[in-house]
């Protein structure tokens, strides 16, 4: 495939992904509102969440991201031709050089960050810079300036915060089924009415108990899965992205080559950050982490499309 | 619903469409014309890197003034070129003469240790990149531009408010992107 092609089908099963997340999403709330009898209230409580909780997100911005990594600001002069590699991918992106931040850590790794292409920044190791040759730097680079331009961060927060929204309501309905309305009397299993509301029959109110438990138990895990999808299908598009920009692929594909060889640990990153970087900081061997649960595609296949291209 | 109403939403949904349509467009063509524009700022920083390289690179190159001569007169066309063509041709050819000029130094040790000359060809390897970059965007742009001129129903809007598409850039060397690569 090329990489036009490869770009647009990840940004449609991205699309199609974070659909099915929303769709959970209100599918849940649309359930709980039911059993305090009114679905659409429950509807619509769901997505003022999700909105709330966006715009919260949204502002906190990338600052936190940076403090927590430890990362350094460069001026020009500490290192001209890093600075000329990034103002050479932003020329070609037609955005304006984000801030370039260097992590004095050995690991070879990378992130960007940034809510759109004026409020950017990327950052990488010590280790990654000594280790890459200009072209490589050059692929990795675009690489994140990619994430930046398809507006990742903001994908990933929307995502992330829509699956905290499903977890949230999931356990507020588990704890309503098992423990009935607050102040209420308690759940008694052996066909008594439920939930209070005075609504219509028993018959319904009880299939709305069922389907509640099922979801309340496997919506969070499903959720999360198309969060890890999700995850996995932007670093692909990333990578397209940052061929389309290089128009050389070869050198984003040597990177990851390079980087799959080091087995070293990130040391500032965890699993609330490891999604953002370049390779899955955290896990010494790709390969371990199940192939649903990863945040990352595996190298091999990464380096196989870039090199198919 | 009674029948006026829902004629009067399907009005809005149509305008809507247009208003949204009208202003990608006119914000694609924007963009194609700050893409051209911002190779012209890489031109420009490029003519103004190359007096001073010439100048450092002087008191080495006693013997190789020919090339050091090819390169500043390459340099003046390219800035008296005028029109499109004759500039990507003057262009090309001041990257040629750059390039002798780079193989040239790589046997000067002396000249390739000296700081100065170190940072001016990383600058003008790096100026030569963008040049090639910025084109790369504006063929982008244009790209893009073109496409949604092209697609239904974007085409429609196109046409009724005369929008026209835009040329991409030629470069008659295949390779002249790909600048020198000068690795210290």
């Amino acid at each position: 495939m090329t990489f036009h092609e490869q770009i647009a089908a990840n940004r449609r099963n991205s699309f199609l992904l974070v659909a099915a997340i929303a769709a959970l999403t209100v599918v849940i709330g649309a359930v709980l509102g039911q059993q305090y009898g009114n679905g659409p209230t429950g509807v619509g409580i769901a997505g003022a969440l999700i909105v709330i909780m966006s715009l919260v997100a949204y502002f906190a911005g990338g600052r936190i991201m940076l403090g927590v990594s430890g990362a350094r600001l460069l001026q020009k002069h500490m290192d001209p031709v890093l600075f000329n590699v990034v103002e050479e991918v932003a020329v070609a992106a037609g955005i304006p050089p984000p801030a370039v931040y260097v992590i004095e850590d050995t690991a070879l790794n990378a992130f960007a960050t940034g809510r759109d292409p004026l409020h950017a920044a990327v950052a990488i190791t010590r280790g990654l810079r000594q280790k890459l040759s200009r072209d490589q730097l050059q692929g990795v680079i675009a690489h994140e300036i990619s994430h930046i331009r398809n507006r990742d961060t903001l994908y990933t927060m929307m995502v992330g915060v829509m699956v905290g929204v499903v977890a949230m309501l999931c356990d507020s309905m588990l704890r309503r089924t098992f423990w009935g309305p607050p102040g209420r009397r308690r759940l008694e299993l052996k066909g008594r009415s439920y939930s209070g509301g005075g609504q219509a029959g028993g018959g319904a109110q009880a299939l709305f108990v069922i389907l509640g438990l099922v979801l309340g138990i496997l919506a969070p895990l499903f959720a999360k899965l198309l969060q890890m999808a999700v995850s996995r299908e932007r670093e692909y598009l990333a990578d397209a992205s940052g061929a389309a920009l290089t128009r050389y692929p070869e050198g984003l594909a040597s990177a990851l080559e390079v980087v799959a060889g080091d087995k070293e640990i990130l040391e500032g990153a965890n699993r609330a950050t490891q999604h953002m970087y370049i390779v899955n900081p955290i896990h010494e061997f790709e390969e371990r982490a199940s192939a649903l649960m990863a945040t990352h595609p595996p190298i091999q296949e990464r380096i196989r499309r870039l090199r198919s291209m | 619903m009674p029948g006026g109403v829902i004629l009067l939403l399907i009005l809005g949904v149509i305008l809507l469409w247009l208003v949204v349509s009208y202003n990608g467009l006119v914000r694609m063509r924007l963009r194609v014309r700050e893409a051209w524009a911002a190779i012209d700022v890489q031109l420009k920083r490029r003519y103004d890197l190359i007096p001073n390289l010439v100048n450092t690179a002087k008191g080495y190159l006693k013997h190789e003034r020919e090339v050091l001569e090819n390169v500043t007169r390459a340099r003046q066309q390219a800035i008296a070129a005028s029109g499109p063509r004759e500039q990507a041709r003057a262009d090309n050819q001041l990257t040629q003469t750059l390039r002798s000029l780079f193989a040239v130094v790589e046997a000067y040790p002396d000249l390739k240790a000296n700081q100065t000359m170190a940072s001016l060809m990383e600058e003008l390897t790096s100026t030569e990149n963008k040049v090639g970059f910025s084109r790369q965007h504006y063929n982008d742009s244009v790209l893009a531009y073109n496409t949604a001129l092209q697609s239904f129903p974007t085409n429609i809007v196109g046409s009724v408010f005369s929008f026209q598409p835009s040329e991409f850039f030629q470069v008659e060397e295949a390779a002249e992107r790909r600048a020198v690569k000068v690795e210290f």
